[in-house]
């Protein structure tokens, strides 16, 4: 199985006759997704790659004989990236990929609240997507089909990654060691995303196909605290891996983050990626040095997990 | 985009919050006019983007218009912190009852603003948080439903004001709330916020600092303001001749996205590096093997050749580097053969051999085939996803170190 989607989930591109979102529309196609329409305000009547493409969600419902897609990938500009949100909200999908980068927090805040009251999930800002390796890609992870194709490989472990760069290489050497990948998630890197690691987790422990969960993580949040603190209350099958990048910014000589103090007693002092690595172990997630030792480590934990 | 205090100030006043009646000015001569208007003590303060002004002696207080005058003339001349002063505030020095703290921040992990109160204001509340937890006040609230007053108040009966106080703080904290929100700000604070000895509330200092993502939307305020558009962001530190050259190469191209910056680092290796995350993993691989990064940098967004070029010349050229590595986590738009071709370029028309500039090239991906053609064509010590980020890290540390020898 997988998580988020399946072979059966129908998605829509909003911003689908932009540059960047006529290639992901392509890339999506030849993976073997299945896309039933795009919008794009005043572009009704058109076709990107075959996809109809129409001004308004609600025309390309009518269209499709009242479906209400599965989910949509947003790839407008920032400006106009929460009413673009809002509408697939307000047409009932349940599954939306934010692919554009730089929109205003209380914009992010807004569309993630408006999620959470109907029951939808939304992946990023700032993200790549998701893939499910061999059956659909949700958004540019991985890139084209045959790039996608050769970085994952179906397989046990699931991948949660703040870069969407790292997705790919951490899933790329899953795959090299013959472990491959049952759903990776793009989650992005803002400073609110609709969906963390830890509100990921609960997915990925109902999906039977998932054994282990790696994690890609950098300095800035509190995200991983929430993880651990997850680990903690719930008594999960999957044993959790950690890659944590960026420690170079822990040195005294490139202290550039400003935060307010309002802004310290918020995150705490858990933002760096020192009290990040020691958070995350205490609550049993070890975190490796190196990328090139995540599949060893998997291994040897889930043999570990099943021999108890 | 961060403010000055005298900003700040007028952000909170237009808001509907009680200020005092207090004067910006650039001219020593102009404070003194100031300090006579207001008619009793003052208070020079420095405008200055850092902290620490008070320690500076950038704070001053005042008895007559004659000595704001002197005071405001040395404020202007003092540098703090490496910044020059935009000006001097000239304030009324209030009679201080009681003093306040009220912030509202962005908490990434409820996803949700978040309002914050103390009765014990006039210093950090960072402080105040961690020894006495039970004299602040904290409350989320949303960014969909309309702001309503009980909220602000819930937060400041949780910090355990009561009475007067309680109805008087009440609409500031709501105004400050709506203000934040409406401004696109990343903090709001008024720090103090004094209760007078004639019962009145006035914000005495504040601070603001907007989301550059933000700006956008925010003309009218900022222009309202007279802050010119030359001001950008207000970064705090000036950039170096490097980063200059890699914002120009930049800013030169829209194709993709570069980022260069040597704040911190001094070594040999010059680093171009990507994307995001492939940035930071590989930095620290580089730095863990011991070798000594001459900068950091991001590359991505599939950039042309001339981009990629002119951020390998930038590197090339400065102090100290003697080879670049070439390194990204695995890419899927951007392509390999055009980021070969730059940084081959970049060293052609400097009159370097690509063959010994270049320590290692490790981008796989997106045209891949067509890359490592071009750079079997010079020579160049390349690889696929086969060797990992640590050990092509590792390979362009031991050729530096080894050719150092």
């Amino acid at each position: 199985m997988s998580i988020l989607i399946d072979e059966n989930t129908t998605f829509i591109i909003q911003g689908i006759t932009g540059r960047e979102a006529i290639n992901l529309t392509r890339e999506c196609l030849d993976y073997g997704s299945k896309i039933v329409g795009g919008v794009t305000p005043g572009r009704k009547g058109r076709e990107v790659h075959g996809v109809p493409v129409f001004d308004t969600i609600a025309q390309l419902i009518e269209h499709n004989g009242g479906q209400v897609p599965d989910g949509s990938v947003v790839t407008v500009p920032p400006a106009g990236t929460k009413d673009a949100v809002f509408e697939a909200l307000y047409a009932g999908i349940k599954t939306i990929v934010v692919v554009t980068e730089r929109i205003p927090r209380r914009d992010v805040a807004a569309m993630v609240e408006l999620a959470d009251r109907n029951g939808a999930r939304i992946i990023g800002p700032n993200c790549l997507g998701l893939i499910v390796p061999g059956v659909a890609k949700m958004g540019g992870i991985g890139g084209p089909a045959k790039n996608a194709a050769q970085a994952y490989q179906p397989g046990s472990v699931g991948v949660m990654s703040r870069s969407g760069g790292m997705t790919t290489e951490i899933s790329s050497t899953l795959t090299a060691a013959g472990l491959g990948v049952s759903t990776a998630v793009s989650i992005g890197g803002d400073a609110i995303i609709g969906s963390t690691y830890a509100e990921l987790m609960p997915y990925f422990e109902a999906d039977e196909q998932t054994q282990a969960i790696v994690i890609y993580t950098e300095p800035g949040g509190r995200m991983e605290a929430q993880l651990s603190a997850w680990v903690k209350e719930n008594n999960s099958r999957l044993p959790i891996i950690a890659f944590m990048a960026g420690k170079f910014m822990d040195d005294d000589e490139m202290q550039g983050m400003s935060f307010g103090h309002a802004g310290t007693i918020v995150e705490g002092k858990e933002d760096s990626a020192t009290e990040k690595i020691a958070r995350l172990q205490e609550a049993g997630i070890p975190v490796v040095e190196r990328i090139d030792e995540i599949p060893d480590m998997v291994k040897k934990l889930i043999a570990e997990r099943s021999a108890a | 985009m961060r403010f000055y205090e005298y900003e700040a100030r007028e952000i909170v006043k237009r808001a509907g919050i009680p200020v005092t009646d207090y004067g910006f000015t650039t001219d020593a001569d102009e404070a003194a006019t100031i300090a006579e208007r207001i008619a009793g003590p003052t208070v020079i303060k420095s405008q200055v983007l850092t902290g620490g002004r008070m320690k500076a002696g950038g704070v001053k207080f005042a008895d007559t218009p004659d000595e704001a005058r002197a005071h405001a003339a040395d404020i202007l001349k003092l540098e703090i912190n490496g910044l020059q002063p935009r000006g001097v505030l000239v304030d009324p020095k209030a009679d201080v009852k009681q003093e306040y703290y009220m912030g509202v921040v962005w908490d990434g992990a409820a996803k949700k603003p978040l309002m914050l109160f103390s009765d014990m204001g006039g210093i950090d509340i960072e402080q105040v948080a961690e020894e006495h937890p039970d004299h602040v006040g904290r409350g989320h609230f949303s960014t969909l439903e309309p702001f309503s007053d009980f909220m602000a108040k819930q937060v400041i009966a949780d910090a355990g004001v009561t009475g007067k106080a309680l109805q008087r703080c009440t609409p500031i904290l709501a105004r400050l709330a709506q203000l934040f929100l409406d401004n696109d700000m990343l903090l709001a604070e008024i720090n103090p916020l004094a209760e007078l000895h004639d019962g009145t509330f006035v914000a005495l200092d504040a601070h603001m600092e907007m989301e550059n993502e933000g700006m956008g939307r925010q003309k009218a305020l900022i222009k309202a303001l007279g802050i010119g558009p030359e001001e950008g962001t207000r970064e705090t530190y000036v950039p170096s001749a490097f980063e200059e050259a890699v914002l120009a190469v930049d800013a030169a191209d829209h194709r993709g996205v570069i980022q260069g910056k040597d704040n911190g680092f001094d070594g040999n290796i010059g680093l171009i590096i990507g994307a995001g995350g492939g940035s930071l993993t590989l930095t620290d691989a580089v730095r863990q093997q011991g070798g000594k990064p001459a900068n950091y940098s991001e590359i991505g967004g599939n950039p042309s050749v001339a981009k990629a070029c002119g951020l390998a010349k930038a590197v090339l050229q400065k102090d100290g580097v003697e080879q670049i590595a070439v390194m990204m986590s695995i890419v899927s738009n951007t392509r390999v053969d055009i980021v070969a071709r730059g940084v081959i370029k970049a060293c052609l028309e400097l009159g370097k051999d690509p063959a010994e500039t270049i320590a290692i090239f490790r981008i796989p991906g997106a045209w891949e085939d067509e890359g490592f053609k071009i750079l079997d064509k010079y020579g160049i010590e390349y690889c696929d996803r086969s060797v990992s980020l640590w050990d092509a890290a590792g390979r362009a540390v031991a050729k530096i170190q080894g050719a150092g020898a």
